[in-house]
């Protein structure tokens, strides 16, 4: 046998990971008994509250995908979104809530790479939840220090006369990075085009999918 | 390029709940877009009436905020800051 450890590892393997119980913390004990609270007192209800949680896990990287490949298609919405992100996303049914969308492009010369140094702030009316990475330590602080690597890291090796241009999402905005239309694509429904789409290539840790790679239906 | 506003971001180091990163204190940038006003989330995470504030997305070179570790001294950082934490200067000198 390739393990010494018999006594650790499942009946296939692997070692069995610890079960995940600890006592509730302070912060998820007052989550429970102000959302009980304000159940008790008639605020909102139960279902509310499942009706809400369904709604944020439904959202889905899909939403900005569709953005993505209208404004590949739609030289005058792609217009609309670099200068309203919040109305034109809104206008595709995305609503961005309070919060604010500043979507920026990639091109030729310029790479966007999107942080919140401060917390984990992310569009989530466009992307759903974000990745566990995102809210990483590592992430956040290297980011803004050296973002080449962390690309590197992520796939994304970038020449030297492209400009990276890292956005700190500190404050009341959110953003989304359009990234660049694969070449090979014309021709291309925004249908098509959504499902080069990456999450990543919308944080601008990746770039859309190699047309080459994707099976095309007969148009 | 001679028409951009530059800025500089206050050195002080208050207590609370403040959104501007600690790495950007003291740097300059230059405006890229003026945005809001929006409330102070100084004042909003504490429950108090919160003064509307202009914020700006102010543009910095990795040159000015990591000097020589810079990796690509002419990358960028975009930051929004609030109005009460920027004062106009001058471009900083050419590294």
């Amino acid at each position: 046998m390739p393990h010494d450890h018999h006594d650790h590892l499942s009946p296939s393997g692997h070692p069995y990971r610890p079960d995940d119980d600890h006592p509730l913390t302070y912060w998820q004990q007052m989550e429970i008994a102000i959302r009980e609270i304000l159940i008790e007192k008639g605020v909102t209800t139960a279902a509310e509250i499942n009706a809400q949680i369904d709604a944020m896990d439904a959202r889905s990287p899909a939403n900005g995908a569709a953005v993505v490949a209208r404004a590949w298609t739609e030289p005058a919405f792609r217009d609309d979104l670099l200068r309203d992100a919040s109305a034109a996303s809104a206008s595709m049914g995305f609503d961005i809530g309070p919060m604010k969308l500043i979507a920026v492009e990639n091109t030729a010369d310029v790479h966007n790479v999107i942080v919140c140094t401060l917390c984990s702030c992310y569009p989530r009316n466009l992307l759903g939840l974000p990745p566990d990475w995102y809210k990483s330590r590592a992430y956040r602080s290297r980011t803004v220090k050296e973002p080449r690597k962390v690309l590197a890291e992520f796939g994304v090796d970038l020449p030297d006369h492209v400009t990276v241009r890292v956005h700190d999402s500190t404050a009341d905005m959110r953003y989304i990075v359009v990234p660049a239309r694969p070449d090979g694509t014309d021709g291309w429904s925004a249908d098509q085009l959504a499902a080069l789409v990456t999450r990543d290539s919308m944080i601008g840790t990746g770039l859309p999918k190699d047309p080459g790679a994707i099976a095309q239906t007969p148009r | 390029m001679s028409d951009r506003r530059y800025m500089r971001v206050a050195t002080h180091m208050p207590p609370g709940h403040v959104r501007t990163p600690a790495y950007l204190r003291g740097k300059v940038g230059w405006v890229e877009r003026t945005l809001g006003p929006f409330p102070n989330p100084e004042e909003l995470a504490y429950g108090v009436t919160a003064a509307k504030l202009r914020l700006m997305r102010v543009r910095f070179t990795m040159a000015e905020v990591w000097g020589p570790d810079a990796e690509h001294p002419d990358d960028t950082i975009d930051a929004e800051i609030y109005a009460h934490w920027l004062s106009p200067t001058d471009a900083p000198h050419a590294t």
